[in-house]
């Protein structure tokens, strides 16, 4: 995608039935730093790489807390992502105090959903810049959703969102069949071997990463460094990666792009390699 | 022509008596279980006490509607808290919070008579004692309710609270050990129960130390 006399509102359509603030919005998403998350028939786990800006400053939360049964990993403009969390915060309390149960994670994420449209139909807004992965428990189960700027939302069985989120990305789509009927231990494994694919080489150390649990009997919490470092020296998933990362970076940027149905200009920006 | 009253009020009363007393290291909660409505009894076995957070509980007499929406009302306040500081919020906080949001209603009162009890930062108990509209106020001990006029001079007798009007500032918390404690608010209770006809049924004492929050039952009287 590049600058063209159609991008500058977000209430201008472009000939080809296209609104390109909106997707110039998606790709604030994936040039945040990675988020997935994956859910068996009682569990879902949420994780996040963390990476500090500098080595003096403390890394963003990009992990919240919504209710003890939902939890969301944002990737994008942080600012956005917490604004949002505090509004999804504010709903599941109001639904609480009125039903005196848990809000349902179906009707939270259609709320966001339809919070995202708001801003792409009014010319003094702009779309939120930032994806969440919406993780939660209710009656039907658990759930994974995924909520784009463009104020579309999906169900997902496992994803990724964010830069270098198609590395991870494939290696669920390898896996993910197994995920339903997994126990809690290995979801949350299966968790950090996806982060690690995203980190193209680097060690894996839980001081990079935060991961994050909600399942039956279990309120959303999120696992403590020690907890995860554990996890991982256990799992031996720490240290360069043995087998070659995954698929050639051309194909993953090609599929990307048309994921988001664009088409695929010069537009490979830098997070997918 | 004389003033039109109102033929029909939004408050009722459904009795009962709440008591706290604070330890140096516990604190004692305790209200009946019996919900009235003038001569009738609604249930024998409704709780007064509310845990609001980790180390604060309430217990409130008066109108029982107002009670559970005040309640709420705090448990999602105490939620947003928690989101907001990432922990639970001590007794003084909910102390001054249950004050203002009382006293946000001062035209239109929560019909609500509460006694906040608790462990402080340093795990001292601590007692906080309320007017429906959020006048407050740390105490070694208090009761509200309608026994409490049987049970505060009681309780000002065995605890011996040093005059307020007293320089330096005395702590009127209690020397007395937890289990003493607990025995003295069963005996309250029998005896308020005894005069009161509003007391009665069953006791719920709630202990709250540095091991946790705890909760014991009682039987009183029933007629």
């Amino acid at each position: 995608m590049f600058r063209n006399q159609y991008d500058t509102d977000v209430t201008t359509w472009s000939p080809a039935g296209r609104l390109f603030q909106v997707e110039y919005a998606m790709e604030a998403v994936k040039q945040g730093s990675a988020a997935i998350g994956l859910r068996s028939k009682t569990h879902v786990v949420l994780g996040c790489v963390n990476k500090a800006n500098s080595e003096l400053s403390s890394h963003q939360k990009k992990i919240f807390k919504v209710d003890d049964h939902i939890g969301v990993a944002i990737s994008g403009l942080t600012a956005d992502g917490r604004v949002l969390s505090r509004y999804m915060r504010n709903e599941c309390i109001n639904y609480s105090f009125t039903y005196e149960s848990p809000l349902p994670v179906g009707r939270l994420v259609v709320q966001l959903a339809d919070k995202a449209q708001v801003c792409t139909q009014r010319s003094w807004k702009r779309p939120y810049g930032v994806g969440l992965l919406v993780a939660g428990l209710d009656e039907s189960g658990a759930h994974l959703y995924y909520n784009c700027p463009s104020g579309n939302y999906f169900e997902y069985q496992a994803f990724a969102i964010g830069s270098r989120s198609q590395a991870a990305k494939t290696y669920l789509e390898r896996r993910f069949e197994n995920f339903v009927d997994s126990p809690r231990d290995d979801l949350v494994k299966d968790a950090l071997m996806a982060i690690r694919e995203t980190l193209q080489g680097e060690a894996l150390k839980s001081s990079i990463c935060t991961v994050a649990v909600v399942g039956v009997g279990e309120p959303f919490h999120i696992l403590d460094q020690g907890t995860v470092q554990q996890m991982i020296d256990a799992f031996e998933i720490a240290g360069e990666q043995e087998v070659p990362a995954t698929d050639p970076d051309a194909a993953a940027g090609q599929e990307a792009a048309s994921e988001q149905g664009a088409a695929a200009d010069e537009g490979v920006a830098p997070m997918d390699i | 022509m004389t003033k039109q009253q109102a033929n029909w009020s939004p408050y009722d009363n459904n009795g009962g008596s709440c008591v706290a007393i604070a330890g140096a290291d516990y604190c004692v909660i305790a209200a009946d279980t019996r919900m009235s409505t003038g001569y009738n009894i609604l249930t024998r076995d409704y709780s007064k006490i509310c845990k609001l957070a980790d180390k604060c509980v309430m217990a409130s007499s008066g109108f029982q509607a107002d009670v559970k929406a005040l309640q709420k009302h705090l448990a999602a306040r105490h939620l947003i808290y928690q989101h907001q500081h990432n922990k639970q919020m001590s007794c003084p906080a909910m102390a001054q919070l249950l004050s203002n949001t009382l006293y946000y209603k001062r035209f239109f009162p929560y019909y609500s008579f509460n006694v906040l009890g608790g462990l402080d930062n340093e795990g001292k108990g601590c007692v906080f004692t309320y007017d429906a509209v959020g006048s407050f106020e740390k105490v070694g001990y208090s009761s509200q309710g309608s026994g409490s006029t049987l049970i505060m001079p009681f309780l000002d007798n065995q605890l011996k609270s040093p005059s307020p009007l007293l320089l330096p500032a005395q702590d009127a918390v209690t020397p007395l050990a937890e289990a003493e404690a607990v025995d003295l608010v069963k005996t309250v209770f029998a005896s308020a129960s005894e005069r009161d006809i509003y007391t009665g049924d069953k006791l719920e004492i709630i202990v709250i130390n540095a091991d946790g929050i705890r909760r014991d039952y009682m039987d009183l009287r029933k007629d």
